[in-house]
């Protein structure tokens, strides 16, 4: 019981580790867009190709960058998390 | 060009199909709801798929079609800070909320703050944050729709808010969350399909070159454009702005109430993972749109039609695909509404009746057929409240009102459901001075700032000087939960949190042990 229930703490641990990194992570690109937006119009005005701005690049890979979070985590997750929970339960209920 | 204000047979038709079939769904839902778990929580059946279909439908509102293309194409880059900020909060919501909410929580997120505090006073100060969202969103869809159908139809705003209530209200009253559920989805693949198909054809006059398209708006109104600066000017209104959209969606009820339909938190999880997908997709179909308005059907004309842009995608619809295309992409506009406004309604019904009336009233033994009268009374309610606001708000801005209903779900809720989840010391006090300030405290400020002190009552100056506080409200709500838990511990709150974290990880299903 004791087992499982530390392993449930470290498990707990990683999981809100990569949470707060992600969510951070998130935080960070789009503040950092929102202050080019504010206080950089020129370096996003400038225009790269015909019909494309840096604005409009940037604007893009923040989209993007939001799927690629979402997509490590649920990876993660499915792969690593859902499998540890499974094992901890099923060693509490053999335990009993 | 198709006259504003007048009746158009074909866009009629195409309105009046959905509309028809939608019942068709509600009522095929109506004979498969017959408990309060049906009605609230489709019976907490729903697949990934489906749930990330519908959590899209339930995000992607008035403001997201017909404001931010609107916006895109009166204004150029400033319009995509909108699609870019609707998108980023979702990461956050996987994160930090998806899961745990749908392990410990039932049918409102509530449930989730109350976990292990005192259920009466926090489920009415969090069921009193919840409405004021849910009023907030619910004036935007309603203006919008009734602006909508007013230009397409030829009918009195007054009238037109009438009957998006009424149609609204039959869903919800008669479906619950299952029929909602399946409105969302089919909404969702209407609208997805929809713009695609203007996309496409928008793209078609560029030889499917999107930079084609931005370069010959460039070419067009000049290169400013594409660049920032003609919406938001002020730094630290960007920022809050920013802040609010970032995090108001981990604090939306109505969002929040969708993890209840699925079985388990992968599906949760999952279900996230496939919504963002179709919403950033969506939101990419933006650029296009707003682009493709500015070029194709022009400033001038969107601004003739109206003043907001709110029917530059309508508009494109019709040079692109002419009147028959136009029906279709208005009938897709209004059932995006109608399906927005049955999900905030239901959201609304599920904290007066589950949260006041039976947990506080009745203190959780209600029997299930009194719960089941109080949510279809409390939806009734709210269908009648939201036609007068509906109308005492005419011709306010859809998405600046969705902006603020933002701030208020990030000031209120979101603070509150971290700190109960991840913050051991958080006491019922706390919950109810985080959650109040919140509510209140942003609501004192929308009323301080400029869109209501100068634009509404023209005065000549605003006491408080940005348009949206999220940057100040959402830190303070934070700090003043964890002040107020501090000053007086609760020692059950405490006790609480070792099961609190066994149910995050395992879910209710292990609560027998």
């Amino acid at each position: 019981m004791s087992d499982s229930a530390s392993r449930l703490v470290t498990l707990s641990a990683a999981r809100w580790r990569l949470s707060i990194l992600l969510t951070a992570a998130m935080t960070l690109i789009y503040v950092g867009f929102i202050l080019l937006v504010a206080f950089n119009k020129e370096l996003l005005g400038t225009v790269l190709v015909p019909g494309l701005s840096v604005g409009i690049l940037l604007g893009v890979l923040v989209i993007v960058a939001a799927w690629l979070l979402i997509m490590v985590y649920v990876r993660w997750t499915n792969a690593n998390y859902d499998v540890a929970v499974a094992e901890i339960r099923r060693a509490h209920q053999e335990g009993r | 060009m198709g006259q504003a204000g007048q009746p158009n047979i074909i866009a009629m038709s195409g309105f009046i199909i959905f509309i028809i079939l939608s019942l068709v769904i509600t009522w095929f839902a109506a004979r498969r709801t017959h408990n309060t778990k049906d009605f609230y929580a489709a019976g907490g059946s729903v697949t990934a798929l489906q749930n990330g279909l519908a959590l899209a439908g339930d995000y992607m509102s008035a403001a997201s079609f017909l404001g931010i293309a609107g916006l895109v194409a009166l204004s150029g880059f400033d319009g995509l800070i909108y699609s870019i900020g609707f998108l980023v909060g979702w990461p956050v919501v996987v994160c930090l909320i998806a899961e745990p909410l749908r392990n410990l929580g039932r049918y409102t997120f509530s449930d989730v703050v109350a976990f292990r505090l005192r259920q009466r006073p926090v489920r009415v100060a969090s069921a009193a944050g919840s409405l004021a969202v849910i009023a907030f969103y619910l004036i935007a869809q309603m203006v919008g729709a009734g602006n909508l159908i007013r230009l397409l139809f030829g009918l009195d705003y007054e009238v037109a808010v009438a009957i998006v209530g009424v149609v609204m209200l039959a869903y919800v009253l008669f479906g619950g969350m299952i029929a909602t559920t399946w409105v969302q989805i089919v909404k969702a693949v209407l609208l997805l399909s929809g713009a695609t198909m203007l996309a496409v054809m928008v793209l078609a006059q560029f030889s499917f070159n999107p930079l084609a398209l931005f370069a010959a708006a460039a070419e067009q109104y000049g290169p400013s454009v594409l660049a920032p600066g003609r919406l938001v000017s002020d730094p630290v209104d960007a920022i809050s702005l920013g802040l609010a959209l970032m995090f108001g969606t981990a604090g939306l009820p109505h969002i929040l109430m969708r993890f209840y339909t699925v079985p388990d938190g992968r599906t949760a999880r999952v279900s996230v993972a496939y919504a963002t997908a179709i919403i950033g997709i969506f939101y990419l179909l933006t650029f296009v749109l707003g682009f493709g308005a500015m070029v194709l059907v022009g400033q001038t004309a969107i601004r003739g039609v109206d003043a907001g842009g709110n029917m530059a995608a309508p508009l494109l619809a019709e040079v692109v695909g002419g009147q028959a295309f136009l029906g279709f992409i208005a009938a897709v506009a209004f059932a995006t509404i109608l399906a927005v406004v049955a999900g905030l309604t239901l959201a609304g019904a599920a904290a007066l009746s589950h949260d006041i009336y039976v947990n506080a009233f009745r203190h959780g033994h209600a029997p299930e057929k009194e719960q089941l009268l109080v949510a279809r009374a409390a939806t009734i309610v709210l269908a009648l409240l939201s036609i007068g606001l509906g109308i005492a708000f005419k011709g306010q801005n859809v998405a600046y009102m969705v902006g603020l209903a933002f701030a208020i779900a990030a000031s209120a809720n979101f603070p509150a459901l971290i700190l109960s989840m991840f913050w051991k010391p958080f006491t019922t006090r706390g919950a109810q001075a985080s959650i109040l300030f919140g509510t209140v405290a942003t609501l004192g400020l929308i009323w301080m700032s400029p869109a209501i002190q100068v634009d509404l009552l023209k005065h000549t100056t605003a006491y408080f000087p940005y348009r949206n506080p999220g940057l100040f409200t959402i830190p303070l709500s934070f700090i003043i939960g964890i002040l107020v838990s501090w000053a007086a511990p609760e020692p059950s709150a405490l006790a609480g949190f070792a099961k609190l974290e066994q149910q995050i990880h395992f879910g209710a299903a292990d609560d027998a042990e």
